[in-house]
């Protein structure tokens, strides 16, 4: 691994992203491009990195995450001179369901966002890392994905599409040397979960879905539930029959 | 609201919790907010970080790095940044920091509010001694820099001064270079106090670290377990990553208790003497034992646990030390973690700075309510007649003539004071 790796993270404001490049950075030589939305905050995250680290090239793009030709265009442009050796998509919002029951103009929102963005993203990758014939796509999924709950569907749905998305991709690349890695985090203790802690709910540290998301990228894994438990959880949550279920305030 | 605990987990009282993320927009948010006390790991044992009914200004997401200057190692970060984070991307870089406290889970601004000190302190003084700058944002809105050269008195006020002058936002470290994360270690067991207090002195000029467990149950005959350290001359190889272990649950009874604690002293002494003498250790398993037992203060059981840490000048040390072990082996309520060290000469830069040059003790005990209070009153009067002081990041309970009489400096204080901080301690000792 004496050769720079080239990783361009997707949503790079993301608490579990930036510290995903946190450990990057400590492991030797990278070449990141952090890719936001909000320009100002992916700087202080990249000024940050290269204080931590004397051999890191970092740069800060900006884009529209929701435009097909900006999508194409960018991909192509991070991939025309080196292959990028990890793509990480990792943005999203967390968009609460009522909100996108009263207007459905939010509901496609959230969907576009936190599903249809991520997949273009992916697809995009796919093709440069087929033409490079090699790579690695990490994709930030959820457990909530895995069965839809009246809490939180839409934004369960749109995880969901991803998570089709990736098997399918896994699918399509099996045998090679290119990777699909689809992380599902549990609750983690982000920016985005603040008001469920404040309620008092025990959430997974940042730090350690980091580095379960950095190890399951290593190692190629399809599907990573982080922490472990959730694997557990989930497993129970979708065998569950529907007569059970739909009396359950889950 | 929700119910928070500092490391002692003597309570659990409700809190608002405000958490930080966002330097940029640090002083609006800070605006107006109030009575408030800055949070950063909840590492300081009693109601320094504690504010019940009030406001906490959590830091642990600003936890960004800002810039480096690696040829002169100095490090601009945010006050939520961890000191295990520095090291870990310094250490391999050739820098580190020069102080670091019992455990390295504390954070930036909680190190410099409680100006705490390492087991070298003998040579490098306590942690305000390294920061060549600090910004503060206050309730008012304002933001001020400090440091020894810009506004020195105000700076006097916040190093130390357990975050009542304002939210610590980023401050400038100036690290040290380091070789590496080998240290070569020496591991002696001693007999007595007065031969701890030779071993101290004959190692402090040879040796960067110094410390001591003390068995605290024998009393005055005291006996323990001397440790030193030095960088390693070889500094080859990659330590093994420390094996971590955690307290999964809080037992219902202290672990420690009058029964158990001979049996784990005298078993602590004999397996530290069998497996005394030179060897070379990573720094980290070294300097920070506890940090390797994740949650271990549950294991002071539901009640929580008070540690009971005093410095006293070096004429008063020995007669005054005697004193302490004779009371604590006569209340029956030994301590399991003792630890004994002498402070060094350099100055503390605050006006609430705990060490001092002496000897400083530290001790935990089991919360046993009106007994255990007891107990304090005596260790009180002994550390009071020999001018020594309790250091406010331990302190749960101290009497407010105590803290007046061990820190004289403390009046000062007032003047810089953040009206819009508040806390458990500063209304316990303060009054506001």
């Amino acid at each position: 691994m004496n050769q720079k790796k080239r990783i361009v993270v997707i949503g790079a404001t993301s608490a579990i992203a930036e510290h995903c490049c946190r450990l990057w950075m400590q492991r030797g030589p990278v070449e990141l491009i952090l890719v936001a939305r909000n320009v100002a905050l992916a700087e202080r995250i990249a000024a940050d990195l290269r204080a931590r680290s004397g051999q890191a090239e970092v740069s800060v793009e900006t884009m529209d995450f929701l435009s097909t030709p900006a999508i194409a265009d960018s991909v192509a442009r991070w991939t025309s001179q080196m292959p990028v050796d990890i793509a990480l998509i990792a943005h999203g919002v967390l968009s609460p369901q009522q909100p996108c029951q009263d207007d459905i103009e939010k509901t496609r929102e959230s969907v576009e966002v936190n599903g249809v963005s991520p997949i273009l993203f992916a697809e995009a990758f796919a093709g440069a890392m087929e033409r490079a014939g090699g790579g690695t796509i990490g994709m930030i999924g959820s457990v909530a994905g895995d069965r839809g709950r009246r809490i939180n569907y839409v934004y369960g749905a749109s995880k969901a599409l991803m998570d089709r998305y990736a098997q399918g991709m896994q699918h399509r690349f099996a045998g090679t040397a290119i990777k699909v890695v689809l992380i599902k985090p549990g609750p983690t203790d982000t920016p985005m979960t603040a008001d469920q802690k404040a309620r008092g709910r025990r959430l997974a540290s940042v730090e350690s879905v980091a580095q379960g998301t950095v190890d399951a990228i290593d190692r190629g894994t399809a599907v990573a539930y982080l922490p472990r438990k959730w694997q557990l959880i989930m497993f129970v949550v979708r065998a569950l029959p529907d007569f059970i279920f739909n009396r359950l305030n889950i | 609201m929700r119910p928070v605990s500092s490391w002692g987990r003597l309570s659990a009282e409700p809190h608002q919790v405000t958490a930080l993320s966002d330097i940029a927009t640090l002083a609006d948010e800070l605006h107006g907010k109030g009575p408030a006390i800055p949070l950063g790991r909840g590492r300081s044992y009693g109601d320094a970080c504690l504010n019940p009914g009030g406001t906490l200004l959590d830091t642990a997401r600003l936890d960004r790095f800002h810039s480096f200057d690696p040829e002169m190692g100095r490090l601009v970060c945010e006050a939520g940044v961890q000191l295990r984070d520095i090291q870990r991307f310094m250490v391999p870089r050739g820098w580190g920091l020069p102080v670091i406290p019992g455990t390295q889970h504390v954070s930036v601004g909680g190190a410099i509010a409680n100006d705490v000190h390492g087991k070298n302190h003998h040579r490098v003084g306590s942690f305000g001694n390294h920061v060549r700058n600090l910004t503060l944002v206050r309730t008012d809105g304002g933001v001020v820099d400090c440091g020894p050269g810009v506004r020195p008195d105000l700076f006097a006020a916040t190093v130390g001064g357990i975050g009542l002058t304002g939210l610590i936002a980023t401050a400038e470290l100036q690290l040290q270079p380091v070789t590496g994360p080998w240290l070569d270690t020496e591991i002696l067991p001693y007999r007595s106090l007065d031969e701890f207090l030779t071993l101290a002195d004959d190692s402090e000029s040879l040796w960067e670290h110094t410390v001591s467990w003390l068995d605290c149950t024998a009393g005055s005959r005291a006996r323990g377990i001397f440790l030193r350290a030095n960088p390693a001359v070889d500094q080859s190889g990659k330590p093994p990553s420390p094996r971590r272990l955690a307290v999964p649950v809080t037992p219902p009874f202290p672990l420690f208790n009058r029964l158990t604690l001979p049996v784990f002293n005298s078993a602590y002494y004999h397996l530290n003497s069998r497996r005394g003498g030179a060897r070379r250790r990573p720094f980290d398993t070294f300097l920070f034992p506890l940090d390797d037992l994740q949650d271990w203060n549950r294991l002071y059981g539901p009640r929580g646990f008070y540690q009971y840490q005093l410095v006293v000048p070096r004429d008063a040390g020995p007669a005054a030390l005697r004193d302490i072990l004779d009371i604590i082996a006569r209340s029956g309520q030994g301590s399991f973690l003792a630890v004994i060290k002498t402070f060094g000469d350099r100055a503390s830069p605050g006006l609430l700075s705990f060490p001092t040059p002496g000897v400083t003790l530290s001790l935990d005990f089991p919360n046993r309510g009106a007994r255990t209070e007891r107990l304090f009153v005596e260790l009180d009067a002994v550390v009071r007649a020999a001018a020594g002081r309790l250091y406010l990041a331990k302190d749960a309970r101290m009497p407010r003539e105590l803290f007046e009489a061990g820190y004289p400096r403390a009046a000062a204080l007032a003047k810089f004071r953040d009206p819009g901080m508040s806390s458990g301690m500063s209304r316990r000792l303060m009054g506001q």
